[in-house]
């Protein structure tokens, strides 16, 4: 028979995911001497073990391909390959989603201490004035209760906590920061800063989350660009090594892992009183008590468990008397070219690995611009160097140079190198067709019912996306090479990539002024229900074209401290 | 050669280095010289991953791994600057992925099978004992588009498998990577670029009368 077991203990503030939402809350709060309990779906991670960060592909008999060869046949094992920190699925064994039929959604999660983190792209850009304020900019998706000012403190102690690279500019478009010094640009990067001079095109060093020097305990980066596999000196930002590791030390925190929170339970007044989750190791139902709780799941999930909260008071899902749960649901628009540049092939050999990522990116340029055929704008990444070999790496050219033996040889070592790509991050602006509820049917592996999503593009993305593939062709052409990738098909939505597939999803909790429009009032605590929080990026009114993460944390951080005020105040 | 570290000593420096920089501390951070040196001297001393004539097949018969030895050498043959495609250890990278791929077997079971029948057809041999020449002659016709006939469609397939994994083998191997000139993957105290590499660019660029 099933046992539900029940701790008597009533925890101060349970905060539920590990990520950028979930580690900030749980730093802030237990640096100013809070108990926090954090729970997290995945595992506790271990650097030491987890990160591959130095390994080269022969350490492995499958080189990377998988132990079974699963990357050669498109297995979701390895989404971004097999030596990257550990990273999670589009795909979980038994923690399914649905898509509404003839749509196309993919949702990426990561059940690990420190979630998403771990591996990200770790690219670090605040949000505009009229990020904050959309609908006032040009009239399309929705103004957020709070402005940049009102962001701008928590930009500042975010940065100078993580470590962010950087210059100062002086764009609207892209506000600075409190930055490390930046990093040389790599030598395909500066033909890129030509090229954009040549077309009006600004090419600015890039703002990453690695430190440049060392800051707050963490050693300096050493250069190896493989952050993406994780980082043993904690160089490169991550939740779990910079907040969670040292939020253990204090105390404080209390970790419970491998805990999939299934629902948020209610008092008679709708207050949250407890939190009941599956111990997925001995798959047993238990329940804490808190007195607040602080959802950082994830967009999309934190989305799920308020949804999946149903009570007599909130029939619809916990704080959802605006039925705003699940709506507003926005990816990045993505989009890349590639392109060979013959000026590349042939360069002298020399170790360009420094940060992972680009050393350079193009912010948007065209803000003022009239009569464009799309709002808002994108950024641009910049692709290329000597990245170390990998399986896979040099199929493009096998398959132009054709042929084999020294002559293939030759060709390889020619164009090793030569390869610029541009990959394009855009707004979308949310739109009614996009969101996700409750699946009606279809429960997880732990009974818990998932979610469904709906999802479109609109031609405002799809616009953006001819442009992005004009641009990217132009600059590459500038620099002299030819393009690689296939033209823009006749049908350009087919271009865009797939929802979710940049991941960075958002808006899925909004908050603003009026809780008839909205869940979370501007301190990203619910109206209808005063000791509930949400930190990640659900609560955006937008997901403009600066990847979400430096926002996750600021609000967070933000939330947290209005959080302790609140429970200082004895209002919690 | 004291620069050059074979893999244990590489792992030794990354923990040292680790432990090196937690205990200096806030402020000093940056590396040392000797702790920055460049690992990928570590492929000076290139090893083969072949395991050699001692290798025992775990999918394919004893002559359908002589075949692929023969292809994949082939495809990536030994050449004045580095060693070929065997002795990066590529014909034992297939064979062992195909022992765990039920899908990747069949492609290269069937493959040699096919390679075998059509030289018999054609010219009265299987592949390895066929003459050299007609080896290059089939695998011309695989390899090239102009080449293709109806007759050889049916290898086609096997054929970009092959290719595709014999070069994945070989420039994932320490051989393949010093081949490249892949000189990262290691720990640097600065991050800066060779004047030499940005000039020869910009000097093949249409930028170069740029200043």
């Amino acid at each position: 028979m099933l046992q539900v077991q029940r701790s008597p203990e009533v925890h101060d503030v349970v905060v539920i995911g590990s990520g950028a939402g979930g580690g900030t809350t749980v730093k802030v709060l237990t640096d100013m001497g809070i108990n926090v309990t954090l729970i997290e779906a995945g595992p506790m991670l271990n650097p030491a073990k987890d990160f591959k960060e130095h390994m080269w592909p022969w350490e492995v008999d499958h080189r990377g391909v998988g132990p079974n060869a699963e990357n050669y046949f498109g297995k979701d094992i390895y989404p971004f390959g097999y030596f990257l920190a550990p990273n999670g699925y589009w795909n979980i064994p038994g923690e399914p989603f649905t898509v509404a039929e003839g749509q196309d959604f993919k949702w990426f999660r990561s059940r690990i201490m420190g979630g998403r983190t771990n591996h990200y792209g770790r690219i670090t850009l605040r949000f505009a004035d009229y990020d904050f304020k959309p609908y006032q900019f040009d009239g399309l998706g929705y103004d957020w209760p709070i402005t940049y000012n009102d962001m701008a403190p928590y930009y500042d102690k975010a940065e100078e906590f993580i470590g962010v690279t950087g210059t100062l500019e002086g764009l609207r478009s892209a506000p600075d920061g409190k930055f490390l010094p930046p990093v040389p640009p790599r030598v395909h990067e500066t033909l890129v800063m030509h090229a954009g001079k040549k077309l009006n095109i600004p090419v600015i060093p890039s703002r990453m989350a690695m430190l440049t020097k060392p800051l707050n305990g963490r050693a300096a980066c050493h250069y190896c660009g493989q952050c993406g596999r994780g980082c043993q000196t904690a160089s490169a930002f991550t939740s779990s090594q910079a907040m969670i590791f040292p939020a253990m030390k204090t105390g404080h925190l209390n970790i419970i892992t491998n805990a999939m929170a299934r629902e948020l339970l209610v008092d008679d007044k709708g207050r949250v009183k407890a939190v009941s989750y599956v111990d997925k190791a001995t798959r047993t139902e238990k329940t804490i008590r808190c007195r607040t709780v602080v959802v950082a799941a994830s967009a999309c999930e934190s989305a799920r468990l308020l949804l999946n909260s149903k009570s007599t008071k909130f029939p619809g899902g916990l704080g959802n008397s605006s039925g705003q749960v699940g709506r507003n649901l926005t990816d990045t628009v993505g989009h890349a070219v590639s392109g060979i540049v013959p000026a590349l092939e042939g360069l002298p050999r020399h170790n360009c690995d420094g940060i992972g990522g680009m050393h350079v990116y193009t912010p948007w340029w065209e803000l003022d611009k009239k009569n464009k055929d799309f709002p808002r704008g994108y950024h641009i990444e910049i692709g290329g160097g000597f990245g170390m070999p990998q399986i896979g790496s040099f199929r493009g050219v096998a398959a132009n140079a054709e042929g084999y033996g020294t002559k293939l040889k030759d060709d390889i070592r020619r164009y090793y190198g030569s390869t610029v790509s541009f990959a394009g991050r855009g707004e979308m602006i949310p739109n009614e067709h996009s969101f996700c509820e409750i699946d009606p049917v279809q429960v997880d592996q732990w009974g818990i019912p998932v979610l469904k999503f709906h999802f479109r593009w609109s031609e405002h993305e799809v616009n953006m996306v001819k442009h992005m593939h004009k641009t990217f062709s132009d600059l590459i052409s500038a620099m002299g090479g030819r393009v690689t990738s296939r033209e823009l098909p006749e049908r350009a939505a087919s271009a865009v990539s797939v929802g979710g597939e940049i991941i960075h999803e958002a808006g899925t909790v909004r908050m603003g002024d009026d809780p008839k429009t909205s869940v979370l009032n501007k301190w990203s605590q619910a109206h209808e229900v005063d000791n509930l929080f949400v930190a990640d990026a659900a609560p955006f009114n937008g997901n403009p074209d600066k990847n979400v993460t430096l926002t996750i944390v600021a609000n967070a951080w933000r939330a947290a401290e209005h959080l302790a005020g609140e429970m200082k105040k004895g209002n919690l | 050669m004291e620069n050059h570290l074979d893999d244990v000593s590489r792992r030794d420096l990354f923990r040292i280095l680790g432990t090196s920089i937690v205990l200096t501390g806030a402020g000093s951070g940056v590396l040392s010289p000797a702790l920055a040196q460049h690992v990928h001297m570590a492929l000076a001393d290139v090893k083969s991953l072949s395991k050699g004539p001692n290798y025992q097949p775990l999918c394919f018969t004893k002559h359908n791994y002589l075949t692929l030895k023969k292809l994949a050498d082939t495809v990536i043959p030994a050449d004045a600057n580095s060693g070929g495609a065997s002795d990066a250890g590529a014909p034992e990278f297939i064979d062992f992925l195909s022992s765990r791929n039920g899908e990747l077997a069949a492609i290269f079971n069937g493959g040699f099978g096919w390679l075998d029948d059509y030289m018999q057809r054609t010219y009265g041999s299987d592949f390895l004992t066929a003459k050299p020449g007609q080896q290059t002659e089939v695998l011309d016709k695989l390899a090239y588009r102009k080449n293709y006939t109806p007759e050889t469609a049916g290898g086609r397939n096997f054929w970009t498998w092959l290719r595709n994994m014999v070069v994945d083998a070989y420039y994932t191997s320490p051989a393949g990577v010093k081949d490249i000139g892949f000189m990262g993957n290691g720990a640097m105290a600065s991050f800066s670029v060779p004047k030499e590499a940005v000039d020869y660019a910009l000097k093949r660029s249409p930028f170069a009368n740029e200043g």
